[in-house]
């Protein structure tokens, strides 16, 4: 093998059209995206001049929404709140078909319930059980985690040293303990309530999505209220109120003793799409660079059939199984280093031609960034040996180009430009190579968040790694359904 | 050294073309093998098949007593020039025969030595697709020499060189078989073999039509002939035609007379007072002996 690899090495480097094609490969990854990034201005004009709200980060890192009515006390050390949600109600403002009324009603993620949390600032840690419009009972913390915890209308958070333990109750006798989370030091207690906007995705007239987010607000009824290891006295916030905000979205609380009522609007959750600029726009180039990575992928095996030097190929590897697979680690090696070093170029590069004009950057781990770089760079390479594969097959250049591109770059345009329905977008990046682009998505969509999760927004059907997996599924196919054609074919 | 090649009962369709029937030969180290015979006759598939291009579909091609797909680094056992122009065109010599070097684990000085054989050094790093068809050639001979293997096969090594490049792979055929290798060379063209093949395989239609040794064949096609050359071919004519003898013009002044030894010839010419310059054994062409062998089988002329 190690023969057989030096050998396709050799051809690589020594014709200079496949060491241009890569060469070009990177400049267009690189280029096209860096000038998307150059071009993208976010312009938040205001009273105090161009100045965006500041996105509030989560205790994992993440980008969050967290805009909540908290009735709350503060909580010095060890604690319990205990309540009984009596009533769910709320209001949807201009909800389909009509879009023309303001209506009763309550979102499925509207959220009323009991919350421990660091303080009043956005982004800070909390645990909260709470009672959904549709979802059930729920136990949630730090924005990204979610319990699913049956239907029970008695809801219990108890802080035992830096332990808290949120608890369910269908009758506010026998409880059943449903999570455990740490939260530490002084923090505050109490019961809130939020409800995200009312989200509908319709086709445009002219092709594309068009989302729309409507105000809604919930109203909780609380009884049976016991709180202990509390201090001071109940204060009503509206966390992350914005000035001027309509009034239906304003929060209140009105206390009576053994009932308390409140109103709220927002959400405790991943920001979504309102979380910033993601880091893979810095990738866009990706999929022109791609067309360069398969022209070199197929002609790499294309041209030893047209000029008829396969058969000084195969007289010179008569076994013939290692042929294509030492072609294949040459094309995906040169690939993958060339991506690499245009997707390492881009992102950073990009991220700050993007701050630089005002856009906020939806925060992500390092790991995240490496996995998007990586990954860019891996599904380039994985791409090009699915058309180095369909090349030997085909043996025809135009054609293996073709089909490649007809099997990995359409179906993600078509997908990612909505020009087809989201569903049917999403069974594409399931079933097709193009599967592979998930690799690129850095902010996972959660289930949590009724959000836009479509493919035309940058949310692949599947995960990353599974993506990916995908394409290489395809590729080791093609390459396997090749060597065994090369097996039999005469030369 | 002293490796053969036996091709044994080869049969080869291509949809409804049979390209061999029943190919049967053996190629011996030491001697040019000349594979002659007509475009179509199954040379080329031939030559494919013993170095595992194609397939047959029945039939067996071994060099050395096992197949060619069997062997590890088979260009140290069989050098083969199929396809001259078979090149990346934006590839130089050097790099096209170091990708073949490296297939084999041979170096980079072994290329450059295979450049020296071949008198390709000064285009070496020039790209192959400008080369002349009979610079291609050399490369072509230059890689089939890479592995210094014992057997070497040429498909039509003449096609596209001139008179001195001619001479120079013949004295190359000549001198590698010298060294005990087994050579065996294609052509269409009798006269391209002439004072190099030592033995002579001759294909129609896709099987062996002739397999003889050169000096035997060569021998049987001048048996008993006699090259006489006079001014007077009339009368020299009808003097050896009154003695017995089949005569043919071969020149102006040149007849070859057969069925009469040369002694008597020379008798019934003095006898009838006919006078002449010279009298020979007739030494039969190559292309004269391939006419004879062939004769009978116009098919494929």
């Amino acid at each position: 093998m190690i023969p057989l690899l030096r050998s396709e090495w050799t051809k690589f480097r020594t014709v200079r059209g496949w060491i241009a094609g890569s060469i070009v490969a990177i400049l267009l990854t690189a280029g096209v995206g860096l000038l998307g990034a150059a071009g993208t201005v976010r312009s938040c004009e205001g009273p105090q001049g161009n100045v965006c709200p500041e996105i509030p980060i989560g205790p994992g890192g993440q980008a969050v929404s967290d805009r909540f009515s908290f009735y709350h006390r503060a909580l010095p050390g060890d604690g319990a709140i205990t309540v009984k949600v009596t009533g769910v109600s709320g209001v949807i403002t201009y909800p389909p078909p009509g879009h023309d009324q303001i209506v009763p009603g309550v979102v499925p993620w509207a959220k009323v319930g009991v919350m421990v949390k660091r303080d009043l600032t956005q982004g800070s840690a909390y645990t909260a059980v709470m009672v959904t419009g549709d979802h059930g009972t729920r136990v949630q913390d730090d924005f990204v985690n979610d319990l699913a915890a049956g239907r029970d209308p008695w809801l219990r958070l108890t802080r035992t040293g830096d332990v808290l333990t949120g608890a369910t109750s269908p009758d506010g006798t026998s409880w059943r303990t449903v999570s455990s989370t740490r939260l530490a030091g002084p923090a505050v207690i109490g019961l809130f309530a939020t409800s995200p906007c009312d989200v509908t995705l319709g086709q445009g007239s002219l092709g594309g999505v068009v989302g729309a987010c409507r105000l809604t607000n919930v109203t909780g009824k609380f009884e049976h209220i016991g709180v202990e290891g509390a201090a001071g006295p109940w204060t009503h916030d509206d966390v992350g109120a914005e000035p001027g905000a309509p009034s239906l979205s304003v929060g209140s609380a009105r206390d009576w003793g053994s009932t308390i009522q409140l109103t709220g609007s927002g959400d405790i959750a991943p920001a979504g799409i309102d979380g910033g600029a993601v880091i893979e726009r810095t990738l866009s180039g990706a999929t022109i660079g791609l067309i360069a990575v398969i022209v070199v992928g197929v002609l790499f095996v294309t041209a030893e059939y047209r000029r008829g030097l396969i058969g000084a190929t195969l007289a010179a590897s008569p076994g013939r199984t290692g042929v294509l697979p030492a072609k294949a680690v040459v094309v995906a090696a040169v690939t993958f280093a060339g991506g690499l070093v245009a997707a390492a170029v881009a992102v950073p590069i990009g991220l700050r031609l993007m701050r630089d004009r005002n856009n906020a950057i939806a925060p992500v781990t390092t790991l995240t960034e490496v996995r998007v770089i990586v990954g860019t760079a891996a599904l380039l390479a994985v791409t090009a040996v699915l058309a180095l594969a369909l090349g030997a097959l085909f043996r025809r250049s135009a054609a293996a180009v073709i089909t490649t591109i007809m099997l990995v770059l359409l179906p993600q345009l078509l997908a990612t430009a909505s020009v087809i329905p989201a569903p049917a977008a999403e069974w594409l990046l399931r079933l097709t190579p193009a599967a592979g682009f998930a690799i690129q998505q850095s902010i996972p969509a959660y289930p949590q968040v009724e959000d836009y999760s479509i493919p035309a927004l940058g949310y692949y059907p599947l995960p990353p790694w599974g993506g990916f997996a995908v394409t290489c599924l395809y590729a080791a196919a093609a390459l396997a359904a090749a060597v065994v054609t090369l097996r039999r074919r005469d030369a | 050294m002293d490796v053969t090649v036996e091709v044994n009962g080869l049969r080869k369709r291509f949809g409804a073309t049979r390209a061999l029937d029943d190919m049967t030969f053996t190629v011996r180290p030491g001697v040019v093998t000349g594979f002659v015979g007509p475009n179509g006759a199954g040379k080329s598939t031939t030559m494919r098949i013993v170095v595992g291009l194609d397939r047959p579909d029945a039939g067996s091609a071994l060099v050395g007593g096992v197949a060619y797909r069997t062997l590890k680094r088979p260009l140290t056992h069989v050098g083969a020039l199929l396809d001259a122009a078979a090149l990346q065109p934006g590839r130089t010599a050097r790099n096209h025969l170091l990708w073949l070097a490296h297939s084999q684990g041979i170096g980079a000085r072994r290329v450059d030595e295979v450049i020296g054989l071949v008198g390709l050094e000064p285009a070496a790093r020039r790209r192959a697709g400008g080369y002349s068809l009979g610079m291609r050639q050399r490369l072509g001979i230059a890689a089939a020499l890479l592995g210094d293997p014992p057997v070497l096969l040429f498909d039509e090594p003449f096609n596209g060189l001139d008179p001195e490049g001619i001479g120079w792979i013949r004295g190359l055929l000549r001198s590698l078989a010298a060294g005990g290798r087994a050579v065996l060379v294609s052509s269409h063209l009798m006269g391209e073999l002439q004072d190099v093949a030592g033995h002579l395989i001759v294909a129609g239609r896709g099987r062996v039509v002739a397999d003889r040794d050169v000096a035997g064949l060569i021998a049987a096609a001048s048996d008993g002939r006699v090259t006489l050359r006079t001014t007077a071919r009339e009368d020299a004519m009808e003097a050896l035609a009154r003695a017995g003898a089949t005569v043919t013009v071969t020149g102006s002044d040149t007849l070859t007379v057969s069925g009469l030894p040369g002694a008597a010839t020379v008798a019934a010419l003095t006898a009838a007072g006919v006078p002449f310059a010279e009298v020979g054994a007739h030494r039969a062409t190559l292309e004269e002996a391939y006419m004879e062998l062939t004769r009978e089988s116009v098919e494929f002329r």
